[in-house]
């Protein structure tokens, strides 16, 4: 029988900074500017120190549920390091670092996890959009955001991120292959970060990577080392830069791990092998960072503590902006529902605002 | 002025926003050159190019996750599921997000988009294709859900649910496409939304209906007429929120009700319709509420829809068995 290949692919792996800190390539330009990986390694340490109060908030019961970033936060601060103001970010529940970068401020973020939707009306990035909880609807919603930034033939680029879990939803594929079939303006992010709360990541796919789910739909996909924030950077930079000039979607894989539990309501320990974790932390990308900027006398002992202290301010004071937010009136609960409410929801409102004792 | 269908006054609706408001898209499976399966969007690509009427992948959570996106970036989506029983993929994106996206973001952005579909029984199509499930709509606030029952209607009413700042499920009673003419002056005049239509006076009893049934409806009217039994027939037409004031001061008058509808009794518009007025005008009624509907079971395939369906003899005699009690 004779057969003639009609399609292949392969799929690259991007990778500049080992798990040592030592370059394995030649490094793009913005890696040899200290002043910029300096400020990019604050980034991380400030969502760190973020997630880990918002953790302590939730275990004194001054918060909700909340997933943390912790391992992954090369991801969110280095895609969300080449945003512009006009680029939309079209964020899931672990998007915190790229909602950050973009201008959405952590009071915002802690009152939304803290129950009350008034976080999601962001003071800055408009247009972003709030998280999204079900799995996957985010990346068709990117897709119609770029739909509608191509209409206008704007120059702008749209960004969403999605677990690999995420990526066995159906809205995964169809929102990647209209991107492909339209040309559209996206860059999907998959976070591998080898978990969907305690299902591991040889349960979602018989695929060898992420990225190759691209393939199917006819957009590039690229795997790049998710801790490496030099790798992550450089390959989001390329992919915006291809959003905003009609080069259409990218799919970027980033391979990383999740050190924290999924959510404040999970116990990874049920699951996740303690060995397997130790390693993973060998791996995580901080340490990295630090010691590539340490090599290059970028960072000391001193920097280190003088950004704690700094990090914890800005975390504290957000803090106390949360916690003086007043309670939402009941009649929030009704004045966003329509443009107008409906005559026959009126008495329904007025009862929640009787019994809560008075509107807000 | 012209005569038409159902089904060509919504394409003149649709143009008349295509071409008076830039933001408006539409998009589908279908839409395109072929104008839709029933063409609906007949010639609509060839007046306002690709780039306004857009014929998608065949996927319906990702039409509607479209809109979303659209939506969010100040666009008036109108979005086409080819049938409502294909519209189950999408309901995830209507329910947990264009019904929500206002509320979720206190006001910042915001749905005002159209999805519209065929419903329906009685034209011998394939299984799923006939199925009448407005209430799994009218049930999630957030949504409008509106029922067109004749041409003038469906012009001036999708004109309201495309310019509405709301989202807006659309079902365009397949049925009855074509079987009556109206003289409709496509002269870009809306009807409201969140208000019933009284389309027959009359003082002895209301018989309340939507959508196809409005013509068994008002047929059966005409016969109880020719018996000496004054029926009032209102058209609810927005199914979700219901102008229930309109439908209370009739049955204020009347004293008795009738609701028809196509959909199954059971968690129906129409018990929504008896519990209002159960709440609200209980002692106005001089005889129980009745409901005549599509049975507690699947829509059949086509051999036995019509056994499925009310008929105007159904509504003949569940209204001569309330006029009859004492």
């Amino acid at each position: 029988m004779t057969t003639t290949t009609v399609a292949s692919f392969e799929i690259k792996h991007h990778q500049y900074l080992d798990a040592d800190g030592q370059p394995t390539q030649e490094l793009p330009a913005f890696a040899k500017d200290m002043d910029k990986m300096r400020s990019l390694y604050r980034d991380m340490a400030l969502l760190r120190a973020f997630d880990a109060k918002t953790y302590a908030l939730q275990r004194t019961g001054k918060m909700g549920t909340y997933p943390a970033s912790l391992g992954q936060e090369a991801i969110g601060i280095g895609y969300g390091d080449c945003l512009t103001a006009e680029d939309v970010v079209v964020p899931y529940y672990r998007s915190t670092g790229g909602l950050l970068k973009h201008g959405v401020t952590m009071k915002e973020i802690l009152q939304y996890w803290g129950g009350d939707e008034g976080g999601s009306d962001y003071s800055v990035a408009k247009e972003d959009f709030p998280i999204c909880v079900p799995i996957g609807n985010q990346i068709v919603h990117a897709s119609g955001v770029a739909k509608a930034i191509q209409i206008r033939k704007q120059k702008r680029a749209v960004v969403t991120e999605i677990g690999e879990g995420g990526t066995s939803e159906g809205d995964f594929y169809e929102g990647v292959n209209v991107a492909g079939v339209w040309n559209l303006g996206v860059v999907f992010m998959i976070n591998n970060n080898q978990w969907a709360i305690s299902v591991p990541s040889e349960i979602q796919t018989a695929c060898e990577t992420y990225a190759q789910k691209a393939i199917a739909a006819g957009v590039e996909g690229i795997q790049v080392d998710g801790n490496d924030i030099i790798a992550v950077r450089q390959v989001a930079e390329y992919a915006f830069e291809k959003a905003r000039n009609g080069g259409g979607p990218t799919v970027i894989e980033s391979v990383t791990y999740r050190l924290c539990d999924h959510t404040t309501a999970d116990d990874a320990s049920r699951y996740d092998d303690a060995n397997v974790k130790d390693q993973a932390w060998k791996n995580e990308p901080m340490v990295r960072l630090r010691k590539y900027l340490e090599a290059n006398n970028a960072w000391t002992e001193a920097d280190e503590e003088a950004m704690n202290a700094e990090n914890a301010k800005k975390v504290e004071a957000a803090v106390e902006e949360y916690m003086a937010i007043p309670k939402p009136g009941p009649e929030l609960m009704f004045d966003h529902l329509y443009e107008e409410l409906p005559e026959s929801t009126k008495p329904q409102r007025e009862e929640a605002i009787r019994r809560a004792g008075g509107a807000k | 002025m012209a005569a038409i269908t159902l089904i060509e006054a919504v394409t003149a609706a649709l143009a008349h926003e295509l071409e008076h408001d830039k933001e408006v898209i539409l998009f589908g499976e279908d839409v395109g050159k072929n104008g839709g399966v029933f063409r609906a969007t007949d010639g609509l690509q060839a007046t306002y190019g690709e780039d306004r009427v857009i014929d998608t992948p065949l996927a319906e959570s990702m039409i509607a996750g479209l809109a979303v996106g659209m939506a969010a970036q100040g666009m008036k989506p109108v979005a086409e599921m080819q049938f409502m029983g294909f519209i189950f993929p999408a309901m995830e994106h209507i329910v947990t997000q264009v019904a929500r996206m206002r509320n979720r973001t206190r006001g910042r952005l915001t749905m005002p988009m159209v999805i519209r579909a065929p419903y329906g029984g009685g034209i011998h199509a394939p299984e799923h294709h006939s199925e009448s499930t407005e209430a799994l709509f009218a049930h999630i606030p957030g949504l409008k859900v509106v029922i067109p029952s004749n041409p003038s209607r469906a012009y001036g009413l999708m004109l309201a649910a495309i310019r509405d700042p709301d989202p807006v499920i659309f079902l365009e009673p397949k049925r009855v496409y074509r079987i009556v003419k109206h003289e409709v002056e496509d002269n870009g005049e809306e009807y409201p939304l969140e208000a019933c239509f009284v389309d027959r006076e009359g003082k002895d009893i209301t018989l309340i209906s939507w959508g196809a049934m409005m013509h068994e409806t008002l047929q059966a009217a005409e016969k109880l007429a020719a018996d000496g039994i004054d029926a009032e027939v209102i058209d609810v037409a927005t199914v979700s929120p219901i102008d229930m004031e309109t439908i209370l001061e009739s049955v204020r008058k009347t004293g008795r009700v009738c609701v028809v509808q196509e959909a199954p009794k059971s968690g129906s518009i129409g018990s929504e319709i008896a519990a209002e007025i159960a709440e609200h005008a209980v002692m106005s009624l001089l005889a129980p509420i009745g409901r005549v509907s599509g049975y507690d079971t699947v829509m059949p395939y086509y051999k036995l829809e019509k056994q499925y369906m009310p008929t105007v003899d159904r509504i003949l005699d569940e209204a001569k068995r309330i006029m009859e009690y004492k």
